[in-house]
């Protein structure tokens, strides 16, 4: 019997981001065109799994995962496990431009999901020279909050279980039962108040809604793909963003907030035509 | 509506296990009608439908029968397939003591969930 080994390699590297030592995990496989990827709030690398495992995609580019600080494997940063953490668009910002700068990456693409589909609008309207393209899944301009994220994170209720509901809802029914546990597992792993923290980004300091018409997609390209299921970021939400900025949106049917780890291999589908364009750009 | 609570999440099954420590009165409302559940054990022992004389319940779900209905479509479309999707369009109302429902949030899921044809356990 042979043991099944996947490709990809996970390390540490020890990055500054904003004047502050951070032990940062991250993985990768692959060689090529350097594909950054970006987790949801309050998860971590392992979503993107199917794509670090995919050889049509590794044969041409080189896929790199990070967990953000406070997140997967990356611990906070010495002395504040307990400070309040509120996350910012400058911090998020800075987290991926100390993570291209320290793996030395050449003109990257950046795909984030979530939260990380609406980091890629802010490195769009800052930094556009520095990116190849950038891939927005469940990308919107702003989320009203439509829950008290307060429950994520009291003493009367446990973090790990309501984080994990939260994110089984927001998959779709037809996605397989095993990723959608696996995606909820992550979840049920965030450390306590995290995926709160990461919502403050989502829900408050991210708000672009105001800044859409600053962004050039000449200077950078934008490809926007949502889940028809995502009730977090929906459809119509995806929609407003493609139109504001001129792009346009693939709609995945059947897929929740999480197509990279809820139902990876239907997600690539929808991917394989994105990075095709960005490599014949 | 929810009668087979008691059948798909009674004593003993799985859905129970889920919460082993749940003591829970639960109301769901559709329209006008009410479905008072009391929940032991995580057991559901109890899915009675009104009208009721002098209810009382921790928390109440409270949505129109025609979206309890897309709800429990065996494959629910999309901003039907879950309490909080519904929340967010404003079809649905969570009401009194948010507690039990929050700190039992999956459990609650698969609770209801329980009453669609295909994922019945």
């Amino acid at each position: 019997m042979t043991l099944h080994i996947e490709p990809i390699i996970g390390r540490y590297a020890h990055i500054e981001i904003e004047g502050v030592a951070h032990r940062l995990y991250w993985e990768e496989a692959g060689q090529g065109i350097p594909l950054v990827c970006l987790h949801t709030a309050g998860s971590d690398g392992r979503q993107y799994r199917a794509l670090l495992n995919d050889p049509r995609i590794t044969s041409q580019f080189r896929v790199l995962v990070f967990d953000m600080p406070r997140h997967g494997k990356s611990s906070p940063p010495a002395g504040t496990v307990d400070t309040d953490y509120q996350l910012t668009s400058d911090a998020y910002v800075a987290q991926i431009l100390a993570f291209c700068d320290a793996m030395e990456l050449d003109s990257p693409v950046v795909m984030g999901c979530s939260i990380g589909g609406r980091i890629v609008l802010h490195l769009a309207q800052r930094h556009p020279e520095r990116f190849r393209a950038l891939i927005g899944l469940q990308s919107s301009a702003h989320v009203a909050p439509y829950y008290d994220t307060q429950w994520l994170d009291r003493p009367d209720v446990h973090g790990g279980r309501i984080c994990g509901a939260i994110a089984y809802g927001l998959m779709a029914p037809q996605s397989p039962m095993a990723d959608r546990d696996e995606t909820r597992w992550h979840y049920m792993q965030g450390g306590p108040g995290v995926f709160r923290g990461d919502m403050h980004f989502y829900k408050v300091d991210g708000d672009m809604r105001d800044q859409l018409a600053t962004i050039d997609t000449a200077k950078c390209p934008i490809y926007l793909l949502t889940g028809e299921y995502d009730y977090s970021c929906t459809p119509e939400d995806s929609r407003a963003l493609a139109d504001a900025i001129g792009v346009d949106l693939t709609v995945m049917p059947e897929m929740g907030h999480f197509p990279m780890s809820e139902n990876p291999q239907a997600f690539l589908h929808h991917l394989y035509p994105v990075l095709d364009r960005i490599r014949s750009a | 509506m929810f009668d087979r609570l008691t059948e798909t999440c009674g004593k003993g099954s799985a859905i129970a296990a889920l919460a082993p420590d749940l003591h829970w009165d639960l109301m769901l409302q559709t329209g006008d009608n009410e479905y008072a559940i009391r929940i032991e054990n995580g057991a559901v022992i109890a899915a009675n439908a009104g009208p009721h004389v002098m209810p009382s319940w921790q928390t109440r779900l409270a949505a129109p029968t025609e979206e309890w209905a897309a709800f429990l479509e065996p494959v629910p479309g999309p901003g039907h397939h879950d309490i909080i999707a519904l929340l967010r369009r404003g079809a649905m109302r969570f009401e009194g003591d948010l507690h039990p429902l929050m700190a039992n949030l999956y459990y609650t899921k698969r609770m209801l969930a329980s009453l669609r044809p295909e994922v019945a356990t």
